[in-house]
């Protein structure tokens, strides 16, 4: 562990900073994107463009009653909520913004963000136990072993970028795409996991635990005032995550051509990836549960290890 | 697979169309004349009240929201003393205007009618009754029908004969 310096905190402080409020501007942006692949306005009322209904919404998350059940497991009703934005937030730890800019340059960096992922299926299954509701049961049950199940495939996709690049270090990484952006050798990967990231987040063509239309609101049907908001804006934050990995380990993360800042580069990147999952949301239907498990493991999983052996024999002929 | 990705293309297109929405407060959506919203009451030419008490619209109300109270003037000409509609409880289904026989009762394409107080919703016969014919100009009910009041005796009607003599032979 280095010593705190003075910049190490402003960019740790700068992480947390960017990251929540991206978060809280993508309810408003994915409100207008929708909105605008729906032929509609969106929220265009309040302040320029409507974007005080990010701070409204955040206000009234805030005041709202935070009513827990009187037959809530109290103490594990309290945690869930936590834990999913811890998990997430500490995934945010190990990307690499642009060059320097890492809050923890660790050589295990994709391990470690794997392992964050997973706590992410804790909050769900507590969430759902934790509410003594058989709605909430059925989500979470559902959410815990749609999130094991493409957990799974979603570090092997990963594991060809790991052979490539020869390091879990994400700044080696993205070092190594300077010759070639990862999305080309590894084209596979690059859908399998972006398909996993969208069922990890648990979004839309993957919101089984939640399933408004099936189960009331799925893990999350007890919940509200801030603890709800938690849920609410640690999906979000999921998704800028994912966005970030994919951009960091299949787009080349901060390359770019010079004229502009290689941080920019990393944010524009990521916001196309952001649109894609609220496109995902605007255009694809909700598969049913044991579709969304046969096409996991009996299609993703098998694809995902051919894409590894092929990946492995290509690197090992090439030595 | 690929039909997955032509939805999310076509859904992508969409970006580039025209939006449907309609901004309310500024601009309105074009009602026909005939759209069912506010309910009044109108009047006769001669600015008398069409209404004329049969209680056929609290009938055929199918949820029992007008209410009325039938009287008379000196010249035998009914009118409702009250007439009271709980907007609140008002469907707009039109039946009220079907059923009323002197073209009294008329829904007009005015919805804007939100209020903080529900009480407030429940109109009287001053905020119902309007100074003008509504939808149907120029008919008066009393001058056709063979109903005789103040002014106006049997046989006085518009397209109406003399009453037959019943007492006599001579057709």
């Amino acid at each position: 562990m280095e010593t705190a310096s003075p910049s190490y905190l402003l960019i740790v402080g700068g992480v947390l900073f960017a990251v929540l409020n991206v978060a809280a501007g993508l309810i408003w942006m994915e409100r207008r994107m929708l909105a605008l692949w729906q032929d509609r306005y969106g929220p265009n009322r309040a302040g320029p463009f409507g974007l005080f209904i990010v701070l409204v919404d955040t206000i009234k998350l805030f005041f709202k009653e935070d009513w827990i059940p009187p037959f809530a497991d109290k103490p594990v009703f309290v945690l869930a909520p936590a834990i999913v934005v811890v998990s997430v937030l500490m995934g945010f730890v190990i990307i690499p913004f642009a060059p320097g800019v890492v809050v923890a340059d660790l050589n295990i960096g994709l391990l470690f963000f794997l392992a964050m992922s997973s706590m992410g299926a804790y909050s769900i299954i507590l969430g759902g136990w934790a509410s003594d509701n058989k709605y909430a049961l059925l989500g979470a049950m559902r959410g815990a072993a749609q999130m094991i199940s493409y957990e799974v495939f979603m570090g092997l996709a990963l594991m060809g970028v790991v052979l490539l690049s020869g390091s879990f270090n994400l700044r080696e990484i993205v070092e190594a795409q300077r010759g070639m952006w990862y999305v080309i050798p590894q084209f596979v990967g690059f859908v399998i996991f972006l398909i996993a990231g969208v069922a990890e987040t648990h979004r839309l063509p993957f919101d089984i635990p939640e399933a408004e239309s099936e189960l009331i609101a799925g893990f999350h049907s007890e919940y509200s005032g801030m603890k709800f908001g938690m849920f609410f804006i640690g999906e979000y934050m999921g998704i800028t995550l994912i966005s970030c990995l994919v951009v960091t380990l299949y787009f080349g993360g901060w390359l770019g051509p010079a004229f502009l800042p290689p941080m920019v580069w990393f944010v524009l990147k990521t916001f196309v990836f952001i649109s894609l999952f609220i496109l995902l949301r605007a255009s694809m239907p909700r598969p049913r549960y044991d579709q969304l498990m046969e096409y996991g493991w009996k299609i993703l999983l098998p694809l995902t290890l051919l894409n590894l052996m092929v990946t492995a024999a290509i690197v090992l002929i090439n030595k | 697979m690929f039909s997955l990705l032509r939805s999310m293309w076509l859904t992508f297109l969409h970006a580039f169309h025209k939006r449907e929405t309609i901004q309310y407060p500024e601009e309105k959506a074009p009602l026909s004349t005939r759209w069912r919203g506010r309910i009044v009451l109108t009047r006769d030419p001669d600015m008398g009240e069409r209404c004329v008490g049969c209680y056929l619209c609290a009938a055929a109300c199918p949820v029992d929201c007008i209410s009325l109270q039938a009287t008379q003037d000196e010249t035998g000409r009914r009118y409702p003393e009250f007439f009271r509609i709980n907007f609140s409880r008002c469907i707009f289904c039109g039946f009220c205007e079907e059923a009323c026989p002197t073209y009294a009762i008329q829904l007009i394409p005015d919805f804007e009618m939100g209020e903080y107080n529900r009480q407030n919703l429940v109109y009287e016969k001053k905020d119902l009754l309007i100074n003008g014919q509504g939808k149907y100009p120029g008919y008066n009910y009393y001058r056709v029908a063979g109903m005789a009041i103040g002014g106006k005796d049997k046989g006085e009607a518009e397209n109406e004969r003399e009453p037959i003599d019943i007492k006599s032979l001579i057709p």
